[in-house]
C-alpha cells in the first residue's frame, strides 16, 4: 500500500512521463517571476537543461558563460557574492566533472550561494554514448563540505527542488536528467529538502532509491508483493544531509537494505547508506543496483538500462537475493 | 618619446591628498610586518607578498573605496585576490587600516588563526573571497563586476593577479567572459615578477606577448613600475579616470621585483615559497629600518 499521506499516484500503469530536467525549466521559470535576485547562467547548453524558458522570458537575468564551465562556477560565486541566486546548468559530466576545484573552493569552502544544477546525468542520456554519462558526479559532490547534494526523482519533485533550493542559504548540487521517466507524485506529495519519503511501508526489505530509479522500485515493489515479499520504499532525493531517522529506522526494522541509483556503485548513495549503517552499528544484509565499476557507451536509454541492470526487473532479483541472505 | 614625457609629465601633477612619502613610509612598515609575519609563522611565502607591497599599500591606503570598520560596507569597491598565496601582503594592509588589531598578524599560519595560509572569506572580515588554487579569482572578480552592471552600481572590481597563473586556463576564460560582457568596472592588476615555483615564468612556460593577447582578449592594457609608489598611484587613478570612458576591461601589467626590498631577497624565485630565517629576518628587517631613514630624510 503506498503512503496515502505523500498523495502518490495510485496506478502506476496510468502515471504521464516527464523529463526531471523540465521540471527544472519550469520551477526555474517560476522562480524568475517570484524572486528577482534569481539569476541563470549557463555553459551553452540552455536548451538541453531547460534554462532557456527562463532565459527568454527574462534576458536581463541569463547570462551566457559560452563553452566555460570553470568560469561559470567561479561567475556564479562572483555573482553570489554580491546578492544575486545563481542558477548554473551544464551536463552533469562537464559541471561538476570540469569544475571540480571552483566548486570545492570558489563555492563551498566559500559557502557561495550557487545552484550547481547539471542535466543529463546517467546513462539514461542514451546515444551521447559514455563520455557523457555522468555516473561519478554524486560521489565527488557529497564529499565537499558545506554542499547539499539533491536528486529528485520526477519532475514534479524537481520542479519543487527547484524552488526549495532556492530558498535555502548556501551552496546546492543538483542533478537530473534528459530523458522522459514517470511522473509518480502529484502536486500534493510533499518535498523538504533532507527529508526522505517512506513512499510504502514494508517489511522484508528497505529499497533506498534516488532519481528515476525511484519508479523503477515502485513498480519492483508491486511485482515483489505479488510474490509475498513486503517492500519498504524510500525516496532518498537529498544524498547529502542525508535523512538519517528514516533511514535508520527502516533498516532496523527490515534488517535488508538494497540501494538503486543510476551511477557508478562505489561512492554514490549505496556508499552513502552503507556508511550510515555502518555509524549507527544498524545490522543487516544489503545489496545494490547500480553500474558496475564500468562506462557507458551509445545506445537508446531503454537498451542501456536494460544492459547496465538498472531496471525493475533487476531490483526485483536483487531484493530476492538480498532476502534470501536474510 | 613623447608618451614617455606625458606619463612624466603626469607623474609630476599627480596631486594627492595623502602624500607618497606618506604612502611609502607605510609600505616600508607593510614590508616589515611581512618579514616579522613569516618568520613568525615559520612557513610561507615572501617574494611575491614583498613585490606586490607598493600596489597593496597604494590600493588600501589611497585608492580602493572602503570601511576597514564596515567590512560589508554596501557600494564598497572590491579586492579580489586571484593568487591567494601573497595574502601576508594583503593581511598587513587590512591589519595597519584597521580591519583587525596589528598584533593578530603574527599568528599567520598557525592553530585556530583567522589569517589562514591561504586567504579564507568566511574566518576574517573584510577579505572579498577564499583563494589558493590559482585564476579562481579572476572569474569571481568577473561574476562580481558583472553583478554591480546588473544592479547598476558604480563600484569597481580589482583583481589582482599573477603572472604564473596566467598558466591557467581559467584566467583567460574569465578574462574573455570580461571583455564580452563589457565590464569596464573590472580592473585586473598582473604581478609581473617572472618568477614561479620552479622557476622563471619565462623558462618555465612562456607568457609572452602578454599585452597582446590582453588586448586581443578586449581588454584595454596599462602597464607600470609596480615598485615605484608614484606610477603605481597616478596609474591607478589614470586608469579609474578613464574606466567609464571605455566598455572594456582594463589591465594593468605591473613590473615587480619579487622579494623587493631585502637585497638578499630580489628577483630570486628560491624565495617564491620559503620563510626567512632567523638571521636572515634581522637581516631584511636591518635593511627596511634603512630604507625607513632614508624615505623620512628625502625630500
Amino acid at each position: 500500500m503506498l503512503n496515502k499521506d505523500l498523495h502518490l499516484v495510485d496506478d502506476l500503469s496510468k502515471a504521464e512521463k516527464a523529463a526531471t530536467r523540465d521540471g527544472f525549466g519550469k520551477g526555474l521559470l517560476e522562480l524568475g517571476e517570484k524572486n528577482k535576485d534569481v539569476v541563470g547562467l549557463c555553459a551553452d547548453l540552455k536548451e538541453s537543461v531547460r534554462m532557456n524558458w527562463f532565459a527568454e522570458k527574462y534576458p536581463e537575468r541569463y547570462i551566457a558563460v559560452g563553452v566555460a564551465e570553470q568560469n561559470l562556477a567561479g561567475v556564479a560565486a562572483g555573482l553570489a557574492f554580491a546578492g544575486k541566486i545563481p542558477f548554473a546548468s551544464s551536463f552533469s559530466v562537464f559541471s561538476p566533472g570540469r569544475n571540480w576545484d571552483q566548486l570545492r573552493v570558489s563555492i563551498c569552502y566559500s559557502k557561495a550561494n550557487v545552484k550547481l544544477c547539471s542535466s543529463h546525468a546517467g546513462l539514461t542520456v542514451g546515444e551521447d554514448g559514455a563520455t557523457h554519462q555522468a555516473l561519478e558526479d554524486i560521489a565527488i559532490t557529497r564529499v565537499l563540505p558545506n554542499l547539499v547534494v539533491i536528486v529528485p526523482s520526477d519532475a514534479l519533485e524537481t520542479k519543487k527542488a527547484t524552488i526549495a533550493i532556492a530558498k535555502y542559504q548556501g551552496p546546492v548540487y543538483m542533478r537530473f536528467s534528459r530523458e522522459k521517466t514517470l511522473v509518480y507524485t502529484t502536486e500534493q506529495t510533499p518535498f523538504e529538502i533532507g527529508k526522505a519519503l517512506v513512499l510504502k511501508e514494508g517489511n522484508d526489505a528497505t529499497v533506498i532509491a534516488c532519481g528515476i530509479m525511484v519508479a523503477e522500485v515502485l513498480k519492483a515493489a508491486e511485482v515483489l508483493e505479488k510474490e509475498g515479499i513486503s517492500v519498504e520504499v524510500i525516496n532518498n532525493h537529498t544524498i547529502k544531509p542525508i535523512d538519517v531517522e528514516t533511514i535508520i529506522n527502516s533498516v532496523k526494522k527490515t534488517k535488508a537494505v538494497v540501494t538503486a541509483e543510476e551511477h557508478q556503485k562505489t561512492g554514490g548513495l549505496r556508499g552513502a547508506v552503507l556508511e550510515l549503517l555502518a555509524e549507527y552499528d544498524v545490522m543487516a544484509v544489503s545489496g545494490y543496483v547500480a553500474v558496475e565499476d564500468k562506462f557507458g557507451e551509445s545506445g537508446t536509454s531503454v537498451e542501456l538500462l536494460e544492459k547496465y541492470g538498472l531496471t525493475a526487473a533487476d531490483i526485483v532479483e536483487e531484493v530476492k537475493k538480498v532476502v534470501k541472505k536474510k | 618619446m613623447q608618451k614617455k614625457a606625458a606619463k612624466k609629465e603626469m607623474i609630476k601633477e599627480a596631486s594627492s591628498e595623502i602624500s607618497i612619502k606618506k604612502l611609502e613610509l607605510t609600505a616600508n612598515k607593510i614590508r616589515q610586518d611581512i618579514i616579522k609575519m613569516l618568520f613568525a609563522a615559520n612557513s610561507g611565502h615572501t617574494a611575491g607578498p614583498l613585490g606586490m607591497v607598493e600596489i597593496f599599500t597604494a590600493l588600501y591606503f589611497k585608492i580602493l573605496k572602503h570601511d576597514p570598520k564596515n567590512p560589508k560596507l554596501e557600494d564598497r569597491d572590491r579586492l579580489i585576490l586571484s593568487n591567494g598565496h601573497i595574502c601576508p601582503v594583503q593581511y598587513a594592509c587590512m591589519a595597519n587600516s584597521g580591519y583587525f588589531p596589528e598584533k593578530e598578524l603574527l599568528t599567520l599560519r598557525k592553530i585556530n588563526t583567522r589569517l589562514q595560509g591561504h586567504p579564507n572569506r568566511l574566518d576574517l572580515p573584510g577579505l572579498e573571497n577564499s583563494s589558493g588554487p590559482l585564476a579562481q579569482g579572476s572569474s569571481i572578480a568577473a561574476g562580481i563586476a558583472l553583478a554591480a552592471k546588473m544592479d547598476r552600481k558604480d563600484y569597481t572590481v580589482f583583481c589582482l593577479m599573477s603572472d604564473g597563473e596566467h598558466q591557467e586556463g581559467q584566467i583567460w576564460e574569465a578574462l574573455m567572459f570580461a571583455g564580452n560582457k563589457k565590464l569596464n568596472n573590472f580592473i585586473g592588476i598582473i604581478d609581473r615578477n617572472n618568477i614561479q615555483i620552479d622557476g622563471y615564468v619565462e623558462d618555465i612556460m612562456s607568457i609572452e606577448p602578454l599585452r597582446q593577447k590582453l588586448e586581443a582578449f578586449n581588454c584595454n592594457v596599462y602597464e607600470m613600475n609596480g615598485n615605484d609608489m608614484k606610477e603605481v598611484v597616478v596609474t591607478l587613478e589614470n586608469v579609474l579616470k578613464n574606466r567609464n570612458k571605455t566598455t572594456r576591461p582594463s589591465i594593468i601589467i605591473a613590473k615587480t621585483v619579487p622579494g623587493k626590498g631585502i637585497s638578499f631577497m630580489e628577483n630570486k624565485y628560491e624565495w617564491h615559497g620559503r620563510p626567512p630565517k632567523k638571521e636572515e629576518a634581522e637581516a631584511a628587517l636591518k635593511e627596511l629600518q634603512a630604507e625607513r631613514e632614508i624615505i623620512i630624510n628625502k625630500r
